[in-house]
């Protein structure tokens, strides 16, 4: 194995107990992740996919099986070490945007960098640099009501960044976003990948993904279906990605 | 390696203000609960203390005017004591405002389950959730119970000055007053912060993910 692997999920299983049925969501599932990689996780709704991004970002406990971020098990982490994971590791990008209502762009941003101990002066700095990034130049002061869609999730991709994340997990980032908007979501999301080296793990079934993915899971009810690497999606959606 | 999550307490009390501006009139109905109550309360004691002034002076014309004005003297009292009936009134406008103030802050916390879900999902410890709302507590407690505690005092004060004439100024009793009108807004702080303390708790508990899965 030459890559160094991000994330490693072994014979993942998670119940949903609601009481008289229990409904199996994810039914076993192994996968790898190399460091640095654009991965999309597609399958239908209901296939179980938020499910897999949930347990991959450790916000729920699996039923069954181990998930490893940088090799360690993050079952065995107590609260602190979680909340420190979710703080410097990984990135959270929603399909809501969940940006706080009451903050500036600019907190918002640096929020995260707060918890992680940042003085306020360089967390302010380097949110404005990474507002720049996302190309919100001049936005900062502006509340998320007064922000359209598209910039809201442009504060989100930059909140994500915030700390340098080894990952970054986006649960239908464009889901809530028009067709062109969508595709500036994601082509900001695979520049900054590249530019950084960040892992990006995206669970989407919008077929705009592909062009950018460089490997791409299917899940299908409950378990992975096939993992295709970039060169074989290029035969397999030639008409689409042209 | 450094595996700590911050939360400095001027960053706390900056995002609790700015929750409480942002839900002004939310906070605001809570707050008027607590101004309700302590200033009743501080009206009650300050009454009292002004009472018992008037009846240490020992002057019989202001005796039959503390009678007439309902107040039950013994031969040989020296202290009004509130009765029993009116600390059980106390008692009661205190319970009702706590659980005036608990609904209020639970519909808050419930409004805002997706801002708790997201500050979690950013690496937010649970005591940093508790804070925030016990800090929001502390300042609607505050600005509550200092309102309470004036207006519960000058009325009083007003009260005393219709009911037995200018020549109650002399007697006032300021050590006492001070002392009712702290006591009232200690209550009032101590009741805000008992109201927020079951849903903030509530709040920090919860799973990122059930937090996120609330539709808004």
């Amino acid at each position: 194995m030459s890559e160094k692997l991000i994330v490693r999920v072994t014979g993942l299983t998670k119940d949903f107990d609601l009481g008289k049925i229990v409904v199996k969501v994810l039914k076993g599932i192994d996968l790898e992740i190399e460091s640095g990689k654009y991965i999309s996780i597609m399958g239908p709704s209901g296939s179980g996919k938020s499910t897999l991004f949930n347990m991959i970002g450790g916000l729920d406990k699996p039923t069954q099986g181990k998930v490893f971020i940088d090799e360690v098990d993050i079952a065995q982490l107590d609260a602190y070490e979680l909340a420190w994971l979710r703080c410097r590791k990984i990135g959270y990008i929603f399909q809501t945007f969940n940006l706080i209502p009451v903050m500036t762009a600019l907190e918002n941003v640096t929020l995260p960098m707060t918890f992680a101990g940042t003085p306020g002066e360089e967390a302010v700095s380097r949110g404005m640099k990474l507002l720049s990034q996302v190309g919100l130049v001049g936005r900062h002061e502006h509340k998320p009501a007064e922000l359209s869609g598209g910039q809201q999730q442009r504060v989100a991709v930059a909140r994500a960044l915030a700390n340098n994340p080894a990952i970054i997990l986006a649960d239908e980032p464009t889901g809530n976003l028009d067709l062109s908007t969508g595709e500036e979501i994601i082509s900001l999301l695979k520049q900054l990948s590249q530019e950084e080296g960040t892992t990006v793990i995206s669970a989407t079934h919008d077929f705009k993904m592909l062009n950018v993915s460089d490997q791409v899971i299917w899940i299908r009810d409950g378990r992975v279906d096939k993992i295709q690497e970039r060169a074989d999606l290029e035969i397999h959606t030639g008409g689409m990605s042209s | 390696m450094r595996r700590l999550i911050v939360l400095p307490w001027k960053k706390s009390i900056e995002i609790a203000y700015k929750s409480i501006r942002a839900r002004f009139f939310r906070s605001l109905i809570t707050t008027l609960t607590l101004v309700l109550a302590v200033s009743f309360l501080a009206f009650s004691q300050v009454s009292i203390d002004i009472a018992d002034t008037m009846l240490a002076t020992g002057d019989p014309s202001l005796c039959q005017m503390l009678l007439r004005c309902g107040y039950d003297i013994l031969p040989g009292d020296t202290s009004l004591a509130a009765s029993p009936k009116q600390r059980w009134i106390i008692t009661l406008s205190l319970l009702v405002c706590v659980v005036g103030i608990i609904n209020a802050q639970l519909m808050s916390v419930t409004e805002r389950f997706r801002e708790i879900g997201t500050m979690k999902c950013l690496g937010a410890l649970d005591r940093f959730i508790v804070r925030i709302f016990v800090m929001e507590a502390t300042m609607q407690g505050f600005a509550g119970a200092s309102v309470g505690a004036i207006l519960g005092t000058t009325s009083a004060f007003l009260a005393a000055l219709f009911r037995f004439g200018p020549g109650t100024i002399d007697l006032l009793p300021w050590p006492a007053i001070f002392v009712s009108t702290v006591t009232a807004l200690a209550t009032g702080i101590g009741l805000s912060l008992l109201g927020v303390l079951y849903p903030a708790i509530m709040a920090a508990r919860m799973q990122p993910v059930e937090a996120m899965r609330v539709e808004q």
